[in-house]
């Protein structure tokens, strides 16, 4: 039927579907177009930096570089006994080039984290190296150290040779690869990033529940109260929203010290003496307050907007159906709030999880986190990509939550104030 | 909200038990701001009530710390403020202009891809900052513009963008596509219908987006940490130093600074949200 029924022509004379669907093309075009500055913009200077960070995490070529005849020439080598004279030949031409280029130090540096014992040895080649002669490499090099002589040293080279490590990644769980190539635990006392990810995990996990037990009931409130109260009391709520994350925080050195209000109150109402005030700053303590203060507008907001557009009416009609007020409560209203709480509580993790300033300010050494860490590793220990690794860690995470969130509220629902 | 007569005592009970509640944590929330407000004027050095303040005695005040500020030797402030100011002016401009447009492709129907679109500019703001800073540290690095205005600005536009799309594309939902439409059919082009028709209508939603972008920039610190000289630097940045160093009261004189014109651009940004809505005709 449908095939013998007439075509719709258009004045021009062309089929209207197929006029229509160029017009929608050519929409969708203009559509793209508008959005496109900004999506190469973000796309340029922001979602390829984090690529690129995943690259200097994995990156691993700068030992690779330095002893390319080596590497090759130790691709046929089994790592059972001493490898061949070929590879210390190779090894040698590779270490005189090094020392040219004075970057000799630089392979020590590097091979020593692979294995403990490689500056010395290093050090001591180089000085040798000078008066070797012609020929039988392997013989001169292994009488320059017994370690030279040792297979495990040859193993710990030979494990330097891909361009790609996952290294970094292990040492932000506190695991490394051992010489045969298994994957196991650092010594318990030295095991600081699984302490520091609990820790991240713990205080952004209760922050979230006490930011949900303080913003449940005003944002209930807000809700509820005629509009000429409700809007002066949401300047409460949107006051520290706007102001400045320093001054917070500021806000809190003050009152947490140990002379500070808080403290003084403490006192004044006896709960604890003069002589014996509490520690609330510089340790875990101070990042709870701080961060729980500061993050409660971020769960207010989205219960507030969600609980707006419960009628009241409903409430009513539950009691009048026989309920108390706590059972129409908890049957009717509760189960309404729960997107507004989805949304509040996964925002406000999100946040808390990466937070930098705060816990660095008040936090101390007990208190700080994950993103703590990452500074450190950026600006004082200049270990890129081990700050990299940490960061997509996290990241990864992060984005997890972000897919959820997307999944239950949608990111274009997102309300700012 | 006043209880019915017939209210039983129990859940009278409970109902102020919910107001104390209420109470406290509005408490918790604003009081710690109206802490430095008095220290500022502290006539001494230390971060504490003296004496002479829970005297009200007047001379335990003065406004040593503001004139420390103003006219301090060797003082960073005014040179930060400069910076702060010029820098957030810049990535403001610069975030309205890209999120602006942007948002008016996201909202049209025939947007491809919209979901996947959208979550990629909004990243910036939900990657934590840390991330951010250190990526975006490496690429400024890589093209040479670390320690730059320009380079901070560029950051900082990254940062505010997501603001404004989700502000814009928010008041664009209630906008009614037919007038642009009637324009058009008017003989209008399309920039002088965006211009004269479509920008009026969504201005708030556009201003309280510039706002937020404003505040964002004028307010970051993680990002400028990696990015700043000492050229560069800037209010949080100052502030940052301060505190980690000596918690000083000038510190409070700023914080002070900030918390009014915190609450200026809070303000503005009220006004212009309940004129918004009644603009789209949502009266709540």
């Amino acid at each position: 039927m449908s095939s013998e029924t007439k075509q719709i022509l258009t004045t021009d004379g062309i089929p209207l579907e197929v006029s229509l669907k160029k017009a929608e093309k050519k929409n969708k075009i203009k559509a793209f177009l508008l959005v496109a500055p900004l999506l190469l913009f973000i796309i340029i200077t922001y979602v390829f930096p984090i690529g690129d960070m995943l690259m200097r995490s994995v990156d691993d070529k700068m030992v690779t570089e330095m002893l390319p005849k080596t590497f090759k020439s130790m691709e046929k080598w089994d790592g059972q006994e001493l490898p061949p004279e070929e590879v210390f030949e190779a090894f040698y031409f590779d270490f005189q080039k090094l020392i040219e280029e004075e970057r000799e130090g630089k392979l020590s540096t590097q091979l020593n984290y692979t294995k403990n014992g490689f500056k010395s040895i290093i050090k001591k080649l180089r000085r040798k190296s000078k008066s070797f002669e012609e020929g039988n490499y392997k013989e001169q090099i292994m009488s320059v150290h017994r370690r030279w002589a040792d297979v495990e040293y040859w193993r710990a080279i030979k494990r330097r040779a891909p361009a790609y490590t996952y290294q970094k990644y292990l040492k932000g769980i506190d695991m490394y690869e051992n010489e045969k190539g298994d994957i196991i635990n650092v010594p318990e006392d030295r095991r600081v990033h699984r302490i520091l990810w609990m820790r991240t995990l713990e205080i952004a996990f209760f922050v979230t529940v006490f930011c949900f037990l303080m913003a449940y009931p005003i944002a209930h409130l807000l809700a509820t109260l005629p509009m000429k109260y409700s809007n002066l009391l949401m300047i409460c709520v949107l006051l520290p929203f706007w102001t400045s994350l320093l001054v917070r925080t500021a806000s809190w050195m003050i009152l947490l010290q140990q002379q500070g209000i808080v403290n003084d109150f403490f006192v004044m109402i006896g709960l604890v003496s003069d002589d014996n005030r509490l520690e609330m700053m510089f340790n875990k303590t101070g990042s709870y307050v701080a961060m729980t203060q500061i993050l409660l507008p971020f769960m207010v907001l989205p219960l507030y907007s969600v609980m707006k557009t419960i009628s009241p009416s409903l409430m009513r009609a539950g009691k009048s159906l026989g309920g108390t007020p706590f059972v129409a409560f908890w049957k009717v209203y509760f189960p309404l709030t729960i997107p507004g709480i989805g949304a509040g509580c996964l925002l406000v993790f999100i946040l808390a999880i990466g937070y930098y300033i705060t816990p660095a300010l008040v936090g101390g050494a007990s208190g700080t986190l994950i993103s703590n860490q990452i500074a450190f590793h950026m600006k004082s220990t200049l270990d890129w990509s081990f700050a990299s690794a940490m960061g997509l860690m996290l990241l990864s995470g992060v984005l997890v939550i972000y897919w959820l969130y997307n999944k239950l509220v949608g990111i274009d629902n997102i309300k700012l104030g | 909200m006043a209880l019915p007569k017939y209210t039983e005592p129990h859940y009278r009970i409970w109902h102020y038990v919910y107001l104390t509640i209420c109470t406290a944590v509005f408490f918790f929330l604003v009081a710690p701001l109206f802490v430095i407000f008095p220290l500022s004027f502290n006539a001494e050095e230390f971060l504490v009530f003296s004496d002479g303040m829970k005297r009200l005695d007047p001379d335990a005040f003065s406004l040593r710390w503001y004139q420390d500020m103003i006219y301090g030797t060797k003082n960073p402030w005014g040179l930060a403020a400069k910076n702060s100011f010029i820098i957030a002016i810049f990535a403001t401009i610069g975030s309205v202009i890209l999120g602006t447009v942007a948002a008016l492709g996201l909202s049209s129907r025939h947007m491809p891809y919209k979901g996947l679109i959208m979550a990629v500019l909004i990243s910036p703001m939900i990657v934590p900052l840390i991330i951010s800073g250190v990526a975006i540290f490496f690429f400024m690095a890589k093209v040479g513009l670390a320690a730059t205005h320009t380079g901070i600005v560029l950051a900082h536009i990254i940062l505010g963008t997501p603001f404004v799309v989700i502000t814009v594309t928010a008041t664009l939902s209630g906008f009614d596509h037919s007038v642009t439409r009637a324009a058009a059919s008017l003989g209008s082009d399309p920039v002088n219908t965006f211009m004269k028709i479509t920008l009026p209508l969504i201005l708030p939603g556009v201003i309280s987006g510039g706002l937020f972008a404003f505040v964002t920039s004028f307010d970051e610190v993680v990002v400028v940490l990696f990015l700043a000289g000492l050229e560069n630097t800037t209010i949080p940045i100052q502030m940052w130093t301060g505190l980690r160093e000596q918690l000083s009261p000038t510190i409070l004189a700023v914080a002070t600074c900030l918390i009014i014109l915190s609450t200026l651009i809070l303000v503005t940004a009220e006004l212009l949200r309940r004129r918004s809505e009644r603009l789209r005709g949502i009266n709540r």
